[in-house]
């Protein structure tokens, strides 16, 4: 047994437990278990490479020794930085989170692709690494790992700076910019062919500018309210620059890991895409849900407002609740506030359950994560496709803070931009009171005939204020 | 800030109808007047018949007047419309807000057109969602329904609800309620609160739902044209000779049925429709009574006297007043109270006691019937929110369904990738294909292992393949310590990143899978 055999043991362990891990984690009473077995794979497959590297230096050099140090703090200083941003952070800013690793794992994979260009490549005759039949394919990894990590990195940058209100969240709209995005694609299979065959730093540094403006581009070019399906994509992005780095280093664990991730991350968008009724190829081509809405002068008649007290009225007289939450539950950070009218409502035998739009929030699943984090029980949280019959046996339905995802215009108006989308049928049931700021339309622009049903009443200002005066008026 | 001019005078003035009991303000609505900036003078004596003092009044800020300073205010508030002599009691240029029945009421609308008065209709208001705060016909209607159950009780010789005691069971009383509107509605609650079985009919096939949500069962008139019956202003329309027929045939079977039959069906500005005949009245048991809430209008029942109760020849009685709302005067006079004072709230845009009418609002236009000494009415038409506008009227919608696609299609695709994969990895060098035999399994290994994945886990889900998408740290590790620095500082700067992705990842990961409970 050698240290390169032990340690691709170590990796085919490691990666049977990641595909463990992520099954675990498909079903609540095994995702604690799925969760430590990826941390038990992670911690095997580092302490495999990292066996595996110390027997490669030699450990009598000083730049060994400078390689080893600069491992343990960089490990050390990742460690102390990733777990104390993960202690702190807020629920609500969970997607900020997830979209700012994305593109540490993009910016990494980018870092590593130009090593490779560096230690072969630009080393030309000199290099040993890899075998002279195969540079031509390594000229391709190098580029491909690349273009895909700096597609990502940028990616995520943007998404973050959209989901943190950093950056103006509605859809940058470019003059051709399907023409700008088919260009970038052209332009880099060209300068792959050129690089495969005369690699040369010049062409490399233009891959990269040219993948980061892509990525750039490509989220900027979607409006904050479909990030749901953006931090998905850019999670199947990161795991395919990983599988790119796998092939340019030859490490099989990196494949499989790249590959897993990439192709549970597509699945996972392509869910979300079904949800929305968009179109897969053109949330990955970027700029979807792009079409400039039109302005809408249609008269829907009045709405009606309802006052605190009404409402706590009709939830008193209710025998059955459903609260439908969107990201204006996470804005006004109102969760604590709608887990407090649960309990009260169902110790009063009142029936509560929620029905989550699976594009509800910022993120998949971001809904279930803030209600789960107010200690709302998992069991009464329901998909939209278990609730959504039930709504005309309801007696009251508490929307808060969301809009797109109950618009039944997708269902019956043909022209309306959200056409086809399934959503949650909350006017089915007898009440609904809608908790606002403001009449203002929702991330797609569209207005609302929700809001100007006869069983629909309009509780106005900030959600997590009336949630808490109708706790205290039960 | 130029000088505010004084508040204008409200009078409230006492009714002068034989049998009216209601008032047109209450010690807590006169509150709200004089918040909103008026002088309000009451004529004394106005409330006594809804139980409202002359001292309560003062209490709440009113100054109690003799009758001629009341009608002598800038804007005078009423129940009823006014009589030719209190037309004159009222002072050049006045507003003046009561019920006028414009569309019944030509000569009146001439008359008070003939001074240079200024008067709005409260039953003229549209019934639009903005307005209903403004509604009297939807708010008197109200009680009215609530009243129209309880005569009909009072006059019933047996209980509504159905009971087993000890001398015997009781069975419930049935009711059938014609016309779901507003107190349609309400004596529907009513008489299904106090325990009857409740049926109702209306022409509008749309308020079955409004129906059943207060405990009552709608029979539909088996209907070919119910789509016709939507009309656009939210009131009933005439209905056509073939709907009256069907019609008549479910009253006919209804009325032999029934203990307690309550009419509401009224048209505006026409005579009521006629829903019981005669002979249904004659099939009825001894005892039935039924409530004529049109009687006013020329009642829906076939021998109604206004004003009256009628006993017909089989022991039927026809209630037929035409004051029920009044008859709850306490309950009427504060809910006229306030639809005023929503007027008031609508008409006062600055707080300040100055009246402000807004022509170019369609709710106040709608109201004016006559202007500074002209006619106004009748307004132009509104269209009303609680009609479904064009958009909802079922449209065939064109489903398309997702086409399935057809195997020849799904076969050219598969056959196409196949042969990409099979070129590329026929002209690749040997360790190029295990790496690609790798990458396709893992790929169908992370769609199967994702197909089933529980919706509230999907954030978990992302964040941990997230941590292990850091397993990016292995390449970047594995090029520490090479020869050129350059290579290595880049690593261990590569190595950072994947670090915080792979510890953040994993610590988010299990702090979220903590909080899932389950109740």
């Amino acid at each position: 047994m050698t240290a390169e055999s032990a340690a691709q043991a170590a990796y085919i362990v490691a990666a049977l437990l990641f595909v463990l891990s992520l099954a675990g984690l498909s079903r609540h009473e095994t995702s604690r278990s799925g969760a430590l077995s990826g941390i038990i794979g992670m911690g095997l497959a580092l302490i495999a490479t990292a066996g595996l590297a110390l027997d490669r230096l030699d450990l009598g050099s000083g730049k060994a020794v400078t390689g080893v140090l600069l491992t343990v703090v960089a490990v050390a200083g990742g460690a102390v930085t990733g777990l104390s941003r993960a202690r702190r952070v807020e629920m609500t800013a969970m997607p900020e989170l997830i979209a700012v690793l994305h593109s540490f794992v993009g910016l990494a994979a980018v870092l590593v692709g130009w090593n490779g260009y560096l230690q072969v490549e630009h080393a030309g005759a000199a290099q040993t690494e890899v075998a002279a039949d195969l540079l031509t394919i390594h000229h391709a990894e190098v580029f491909i790992g690349v273009f895909i990590g700096a597609v990502t990195f940028t990616g995520s940058i943007v998404a973050y700076g959209k989901l943190a209100g950093r950056i103006r969240s509605a859809p940058l709209t470019l003059p051709g910019k399907n023409a700008l995005n088919i260009g970038a694609l052209v332009s880099f299979g060209a300068l792959t062919v050129a690089f495969t065959a005369s690699p040369s730093l010049p062409l490399l540094i233009a891959v990269t500018v040219i993948a980061l403006a892509l990525g750039w581009h490509l989220v900027a070019s979607i409006g904050g309210g479909d990030m749901p399906v953006v931090v998905s994509m850019l999670n199947s992005y990161s795991g395919w620059a990983a599988a790119a780095s796998g092939f340019l280093l030859n490490n099989n664990l990196l494949i499989v890991t790249g590959a897993l991730v990439g192709s549970s991350g597509a699945y996972l968008s392509y869910i979300m895409c079904q949800a929305m009724n968009r179109s897969f190829l053109s949330v990955i081509a970027g700029g979807f849900g792009s079409q400039a809405a039109l302005p809408d002068s249609r008269d829907y008649g009045e709405h009606r407002e309802v006052l605190v007290e009404d409402a706590v009225q009709l939830l008193k007289e209710a025998r059955s609740v459903i609260i439908t939450p969107g990201y204006g539950m996470a804005v006004a950070q109102a969760q604590a506030g709608v887990a407090d009218l649960t309990r009260r409502l169902r110790d009063r035998d009142i029936e509560v359950r929620f029905g989550i739009h699976p594009v509800a929030g910022r993120l998949p699943g971001h809904m279930n994560v803030l209600l789960a984090d107010a200690k709302v029980p998992y069991d009464i949280v329901l998909e939209m496709d278990e609730i959504n019959d039930d709504f005309a046996s309801t007696s009251v339905v508490l929307v808060i803070g969301a809009n797109d995802t109950v618009n039944p215009a997708a269902l019956d108006d043909p022209g309306s931009p959200i056409a086809g989308m399934p959503v949650l049928r909350v006017w089915d049931a007898q009440n609904v009171i809608v908790f606002k700021r403001s009449m203002a339309a929702g991330y797609a622009g569209v207005q609302n005939p929700l809001f100007f049903r006869e069983n629909t009443q309009m509780l106005f200002g900030d959600a997590r204020q009336r949630v808490e005066e109708i706790v205290r008026a039960l | 800030m130029s000088e505010t001019p004084p508040p204008l005078r409200i009078g409230v003035v006492a009714e002068s109808s034989p049998g009216e009991t209601r008032v047109a303000a209450t010690p807590k609505t006169v509150e709200q007047l004089v918040a909103l900036g008026y002088d309000v003078l009451l004529e004394a004596g106005a409330g006594a018949l809804s139980s409202f003092t002359d001292e309560a009044f003062a209490r709440a800020g009113a100054r109690v007047t003799p009758r001629a300073q009341a009608w002598d205010a800038d804007l005078v508030l009423k129940v009823n419309a006014p009589t030719t002599q209190e037309i004159a009691r009222l002072r050049e240029g006045a507003t003046l807000v009561s019920l006028i029945a414009p569309a019944l009421n030509p000569t009146l609308l001439e008359q008070l057109s003939t001074r240079h008065l200024t008067v709005l209709a409260m039953d003229a208001v549209p019934r639009i969602s903005r307005a209903q705060s403004l509604d009297v016909l939807s708010s008197m209607a109200n009680i009215a329904g609530y009243r129209a159950v309880i005569e009909a009780a009072n006059l019933f010789g047996r209980f509504f609800t159905g009971q087993v005691t000890a001398a015997g069971k009781v069975p419930p009383a049935k009711v059938l309620v014609a016309g779901a509107g507003v107190a349609g509605l309400a004596a529907i609650g009513t008489a299904s609160s106090l325990g009857a079985v409740v049926r109702a009919t209306d022409p509008r096939p749309e308020v079955a739902e409004q129906v059943g949500s207060l405990g009552g069962t709608f029979l539909p008139v088996p209907a070919e044209d119910a789509d016709g019956r939507r009309s656009s202003d939210g009131y009933a329309r005439t209905t056509s000779p073939d709907y009256d027929a069907r019609a008549e045939q479910l009253y006919a079977e209804q009325a032999a049925d029934v203990d307690i039959v309550i009419t509401t069906a009224l048209i505006p500005g026409r005579p009521a429709p006629r829903l019981l005949t005669a002979a249904h009245v004659a099939s009825m048991r001894p005892g039935s009574v039924i409530v004529d809430m049109a009687a006013a209008q020329g009642g829906n029942v076939e021998g109604t006297r206004a004003g009256e109760v009628v006993v017909t020849g089989n022991g039927v009685r026809i209630i037929g007043y035409t004051d029920l709302a009044g008859r709850l005067p306490t309950q009427a006079s504060q809910l006229f109270g306030t639809n005023l004072v929503n007027l008031m709230k609508l008409l006062t845009p600055g707080r300040d006691g100055q009246l402000v009418l807004d022509l170019d609002d369609v709710v106040q236009r709608s109201m004016t019937v006559v202007h500074d000494g002209t006619l106004t009415w009748p307004p132009p038409p509104v269209p009303v929110s609680a009609a479904p506008t064009a958009a909802a009227a079922p449209q065939p919608v064109e489903v398309k369904a997702p086409s399935p696609r057809g195997p020849a299609r799904t076969y050219a695709t598969v056959g196409v990738v196949g042969m990409l994969v099979f070129l590329l990895a026929a002209f690749s060098p040997a360790q190029l294909i295990g790496n690609l035999t790798v990458f396709a399994l893992a790929v169908v290994i992370g769609y199967y292992v994702i197909g089933k994945v529980h919706h509230a886990l999907h954030t978990p889900l992302m964040s941990v393949t997230n941590a292990i998408s850091g397993i990016i740290v292995v390449g970047a590790l594995l090029q520490i310590g090479h020869e050129d620095l350059l290579v290595t500082v880049l690593a261990a700067l590569a190595v950072f990143l994947a670090s915080v992705n792979i510890f953040g990842g994993f610590a988010v990961t299990r702090r979220m899978l903590g909080m899932f409970s389950k109740g």
